[in-house]
């Protein structure tokens, strides 16, 4: 079994700062850190790995810098991992990576299963995941808190606020995992050690056969016009319920005055 | 602000980044409650294991990490202790039960026994210690019977690291009475021989989270291929192993006192009286400087001896009992300062310091009292300068 994990670096802190001429995030002088959903989604491979036996190749698109988080899941016990990079990626939405992931993917030996965390910290979009299961044409199944693979079937707990249900999926498909589903390891000695000389392989928008016209800039329908922090909400008024004719005397009294009705 | 260069190894570094994170990461968010519970740490130490740091003191052909190297070890030991004592301890009690294999183990029995503790699958404990004689190992009342091809092992021990938890212990009993310390044989016992229980759990000042129990041999029933090297040999194994043992209990209090300095710096910054932050004040200031002095002090005499271990040298008794006596009296006193430094939140179980001057008492007082060490070191120079004014 092959199962490929797409990860994320993203900004190790809350306090990012927005640049207000572009809107993008200033990175610089901030800490990387794999997104930590993505986090689960790796320690999601490792358990299959160890339990049932497979290969976990690791892919991340990114910057030259975003080695140093493919080497991290290597330490963990990833067997292999992949960089996207290529000017021509810079600036792609979630529309564009999605492509250029699933494309990542295509380029390596066949596939059974991805894994993808359920958002990124950063953009917390959640669109990636499914994303790269509708390029690839695969089923997906998203916020998966259990897993079990049987028979080129994967059954999976889809956790929501209130509950879950139990979904199956024939393989090949792409998963996208929550917090709860585990605790992320951490390196062994030999891991790190190992990681630390590993050859990072590239995969540049050519050898991933990525039409250039669907990446970065050029192949991201999304503009983003502004990012702004929103002002905080006023807490409202509670109207109390005990005596239903009463209450609802004072909403409409409320709704009258804000001209609402 | 320059650190101090001990020339470590890129392993050595490795090493010490992979547990500080390890420590800040998991041992932290629990290490109050572990205490407060008195809970054993157990899935931590699987995480040890599974991080290779179980294997970290034996041979590549045992399966450890092959390092053999006493600063490894101990730079381990030093970063957990940093955050918690109780968890380090129980880490580091593993390679105490492990020695005597390493030290006095046929070939048969390093393989039968080091490679699970290396993976982390099971782990060690050793046991002298007995009602009637702890520094004095001569007053041993177990005692171990040739049978056929069994041992058979009648009495108990006491205050045994690990004990319950572990699966493979090595016993110190009595074979040959009239012999005195010369009488006594060293066995490896697996938890689960016939007649070997476990009485006990220790109620503790301090290094709570660790196990400390009582084993109890009736008629337990041990292969003779259990004993390690030959008959008579236990007092010179238990000798040997504390030579490499107490190295890790000056890092365990390196740690515990650079834990301990790291909460007093940080307290002594935030905390304001008579409106500035009590650091602004020298008298304070000097408290600091004194207690981050003997930290390093302690940090470098502990790291030159494992280097002598590790370069291979032999007798090392006097400075194994030298950094273990020097690192744990640091530990107790600049605990005792961070109390201070804290004032009258230190005294109190929310914040971390009462606990480290809790924990820190048991390291002037295990793997020998420091009264005993310097009996050792004092021995040492009766015999080095016996020899040298001749």
């Amino acid at each position: 079994m092959h199962i490929v994990v797409c990860v994320k670096q993203v900004p190790g802190t809350t306090k990012v700062q927005i640049n207000p001429e572009t809107n993008t995030l200033i990175r610089d002088g901030v800490e990387a850190i794999i997104n930590p959903f993505d986090e689960n989604a790796l320690e999601a491979a490792l358990v299959l790995k160890d339990t049932i036996g497979a290969k976990v190749t690791v892919i991340c698109m990114g910057p030259p810098q975003a080695e140093s988080a493919l080497r991290e899941t290597m330490a963990r016990g990833a067997d292999d991992v992949v960089l996207l990079c290529d000017r021509a990626f810079a600036g792609s939405d979630t529309w564009a990576t999605s492509y250029a992931l699933a494309q990542g993917v295509r380029a390596l030996d066949k596939v059974d299963l991805v894994f993808c965390g359920k958002q990124a910290i950063d953009g917390d979009t959640a669109q990636v995941g499914p994303g790269v299961a509708e390029f690839l044409g695969w089923p997906v199944i998203t916020y998966a808190r259990k897993i079990e693979i049987k028979d080129q079937v994967v059954r999976v707990e889809r956790v929501f606020e209130d509950g879950y249900e139990v979904i199956e999926a024939h393989l090949p498909a792409v998963l996208t995992t929550v917090k709860e589903m585990n605790v992320p390891r951490m390196a062994s000695l030999k891991g790190r050690m190992r990681a630390k000389k590993a050859a990072i392989k590239l995969l540049d928008a050519a050898a991933a056969k990525a039409d250039v016209n669907e990446i970065g800039l050029k192949g991201s329908p999304t503009r983003v016009v502004k990012i702004f922090t929103p002002p905080r909400k006023t807490s409202g008024v509670k109207v109390d319920g005990s005596e239903p004719l009463v209450a609802a005397r004072e909403l409409v009294a409320h709704l009258r005055n804000q001209k609402v009705i | 602000m320059a650190e101090m260069e001990y020339g470590l190894s890129e392993t050595q570094k490795e090493i010490r980044e992979m547990v500080r994170e390890f420590a800040l990461e998991r041992v932290l968010p629990v290490r109050a409650e572990l205490d407060e519970k008195e809970e054993f740490p157990t899935e931590l130490l699987k995480e040890l294991g599974r991080m290779d740091l179980m294997g970290l003191y034996i041979p590549a052909e045992y399966d450890g990490m092959g390092a053999e190297s006493m600063l490894d070890f101990v730079i381990a030991i030093e970063e957990l202790s940093r955050i918690c004592i109780g968890v380090s301890v129980s880490f580091a009690a593993n390679a105490l039960g492990a020695d005597p294999i390493l030290i006095g183990g046929s070939d048969a029995q390093k393989k039968k026994y080091l490679p699970p503790l290396a993976k982390g699958e099971k782990w060690a404990a050793f046991a002298l210690t007995e009602p009637n004689a702890g520094s004095d190992a001569g007053g041993i009342q177990t005692q171990a019977v040739k049978k056929g091809d069994k041992y058979i092992l009648n009495g108990t021990k006491q205050w045994i690291t690990n004990g319950g938890e572990a699966d493979t212990y090595t016993v110190l009993a009595v074979t040959d009475k009239k012999r005195g310390a010369r009488g006594v044989s060293c066995f490896i016992v697996e938890k689960g021989m016939p007649g070997f229980k476990f009485g006990k759990k220790e109620k503790k000042l301090g290094i709570r989270a660790s196990a400390t129990r009582e084993l109890i041999f009736e008629d337990c029933e041990v292969p003779t291929e259990n004993l390690l090297a030959k008959e008579g040999m236990g007092f010179i194994l238990a000798m040997k192993t504390f030579d490499v043992s107490r190295p890790g209990i000056a890092a365990q209090g390196v740690g515990l006192a650079q834990g301990a300095l790291d909460e007093a710096c940080n307290y002594a910054r935030q905390r304001v009286q008579f409106g500035k932050p009590v650091i602004a004040n020298q008298g304070l200031q000097w408290m600091l400087a004194e207690m981050a002095t003997q930290v390093e002090a302690a940090r470098a005499l502990t790291y030159g001896v494992c280097r002598t271990i590790d370069s291979g040298a032999k007798d090392v008794s006097k400075l194994s009992a030298m950094c273990k006596l020097y690192a744990t009296d640091v530990a107790m006193d600049v605990t005792t300062k961070a109390v201070q430094v804290f004032g009258g939140y230190g005294f109190m179980r929310e914040y971390p310091v009462e606990k480290m001057m809790r924990d820190a008492k048991i390291l002037q007082i295990y793997e020998g009292t420091n009264q005993i060490q310097r009996d050792v070191i004092g021995l040492s120079l009766v015999k080095e300068y016996a020899a040298t004014k001749k």
